[in-house]
């Protein structure tokens, strides 16, 4: 049923530090990497080594910058971006068919590929991108929160997490469950101030966002400074002509 | 919203063919015989015709059937069984027309209301989605259903009904357009809310995800074509709206007809691509687009 469950007993998702993150799409490639080969159908490429390549991601990583309105240092973002796991999750009640569905035990948002039709409305109704129809498969892809990881018993236990948690060499990515106020990515939200994306779509995301630290600005200490006074700012002689000529032509 | 051909084809044509199954069902008019015949295949070539281009976007349109199990919570969901109700109901109201010359109204009418049910039901589909501020109105559904009402009584030949009608969708449309060009903007999401850094100072996107396109920029962000918007909506008014009705007002016979239902087709064909071509998906603000 394509009913959201009223409370989920617990809320596993993602802390994404957007202080740490490099911006090295390593969660991109190991997300891509792990969901090719495991649950679900392929993440198909289409002419990956032609003139326009695309193919489909579970996990992006935009750039941003921000240049502070008092007139502080710019900043360069890197922007991870994958499924919310949002609490009220538009994607999954538009779906006519119950393929979308979140899950009661632990909050993941997932789509049974044998149920989709591949309508597109759960992607339509998803406001961050989170959700791709694939083009070799015709059948929507989301991130599953590595759902065939973090139960396997196959798997060593340091590696029962999220691949792109796995993977990121800053530790910008964390997992953990977040209906346990005492959990690791329960106390690291509290701590640093962890925010929602777009908290005005109303759709309660799981997953939280750290905020960049600002930059500290360098004191001037250059004693050679004040002996390397600006030299003519407006061009004189030959220069000025050279200038005025240009400007008339 | 990238505007699919299946998708505008689809609300168009089948919005008119539920839009005369109402006038049908209404009995305005309750043709007998061939005349019965002919005004029932007309609406269902438009109404079922619409609904299989519908199917042409589908990943799977193999497992349609599914598609009838979430009524609870997905309107298109609604939508399906909606059809098919309406589209059953009309089928053996229309029956009792064409084959034994009597009209069972009550049938008629609940098929009317199941008829306009189905276009609301449509209408919401697009009407339900925050992540579209520009459809995310009541607005919408009007719309839907005061055009489908004005192609259905174009079709029956109910004239002054066709006339109010015309005349409302001139204002609705209108009312939407100018509603629309501030929704994104009234809904308050920015690249700042998007990226939670707007608290921060000015947002710029900087580098996209990667240099090649996805599945995201092609569905969601439409930019191309946007700059004849305002040419584009003066002649779907034109067509939709104005054409029609200085064809009616003139004289009533065949010709004027058609002049009329074929410009009025065609104008809502524009007003659907607007529709689609001009909706931002706020998913765009995270590629610095709209
Ligand atoms: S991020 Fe998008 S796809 Fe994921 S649960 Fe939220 S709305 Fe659904
Ligand atoms: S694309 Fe698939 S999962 Fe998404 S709404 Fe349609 S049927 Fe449901
Ligand atoms: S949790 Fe798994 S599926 Fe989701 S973004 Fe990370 S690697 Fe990809």
């Amino acid at each position: 049923m394509t009913e959201l469950p009223a409370q989920t007993n617990r809320k596993l998702g993602l802390v994404i530090d957007l202080d740490t993150c490099v911006g090295c799409h390593a969660c991109v490639v190991s997300c891509k990497g792990w969901n090719t080969e495991n649950y679900g159908a392929p993440l198909s490429d289409q002419s990956a080594y032609g003139a326009n390549p695309s193919g489909t991601f579970l996990n992006r990583v935009h750039s941003y910058e921000i240049a502070p309105e008092t007139g502080g240092v710019a900043q360069l973002i890197h922007f991870p971006k994958s499924c919310l796991h949002c609490e009220d999750a538009p994607c999954v009640t538009v779906c006519p068919t119950g393929a979308s569905y979140k899950r009661l035990e632990d909050g993941i948002v997932l789509v049974n590929e044998s149920d989709c039709i591949g309508c597109g409305l759960c992607a339509w109704a998803c406001p961050y991108g989170a959700r791709e129809m694939d083009t070799a498969e015709g059948v929507m892809k989301k991130c599953t929160l590595c759902v065939d990881r973090i139960y396997n018993e196959n798997l060593p236990e340091e590696d029962r997490v999220p691949a792109c948690v796995r993977t990121c060499p800053a530790g910008a990515r964390h997992f953990g469950d977040f209906a346990d106020p005492d959990s690791n990515v329960s106390q690291l939200s509290a701590e640093r101030g962890g925010f929602d994306l777009m908290p005005e779509q109303c759709t309660k995301p799981v997953n939280k966002y750290l905020p960049p630290r600002p930059k500290d600005t360098m004191d001037e200490v250059d004693i050679l400074a004040p002996l390397l006074a600006p030299v003519a700012q407006e061009p004189k002689g030959f220069m000025s002509w050279l200038d005025k000529t240009l400007e008339n032509l | 919203m990238h505007p699919a051909p299946s998708v505008i084809i689809f609300t168009s044509l089948s919005g008119i063919g539920f839009g005369l199954l109402f006038f049908l069902g209404l009995g305005l008019p309750a043709p007998t015989a061939w005349a019965a015949f002919v005004f029932f295949v007309i609406a269902y070539l438009l109404a079922v015709g619409g609904l299989l281009a519908s199917t042409f976007h589908l990943g799977h349109p193999e497992r349609f059937l599914k598609a009838f199990s979430q009524w609870r919570s997905s309107w298109l969901s609604r939508e399906a069984w909606l059809s098919i109700a309406a589209l059953i109901t009309m089928a053996i109201y229309g029956a009792g027309l064409v084959f034994y010359g009597v009209a069972i109204a009550p049938l008629g009418w609940i098929g009317a209301l199941l008829s306009i049910a189905t276009i609301y039901a449509t209408s919401m589909i697009y009407a339900q989605l925050k992540t579209v501020p520009r459809w995310n109105t009541p607005l919408t559904s009007l719309l839907f259903v005061v055009v489908a009402l004005a192609g259905g009584a174009l079709l029956s030949a109910n004239i002054n009904a066709a006339m109010m009608f015309l005349l409302a969708t001139g204002v609705i449309q209108v009312a939407y357009w100018i509603g629309g060009d501030q929704a994104l903007r009234k809904s308050g999401t920015t690249l700042g809310t998007a990226t939670g850094l707007g608290k921060d100072g000015e947002v710029r996107a900087f580098e996209p995800p990667h240099t090649g396109t996805n599945y995201l920029l092609r569905e969601f962000v439409h930019v191309v074509g946007r700059k004849h918007a305002a040419k584009l909506r003066i002649i779907s008014l034109i067509l939709m709206i104005g054409t029609p009705i200085l064809a009616l007002s003139l004289t009533f016979n065949h010709v004027t007809a058609s002049i009329a239902v074929i410009t009025h087709v065609a104008g809502v064909f524009v007003s659907r691509w607007l529709f689609f071509a001009q909706a931002e998906h706020v998913v765009g603000l995270y590629y610095g687009k709209r």
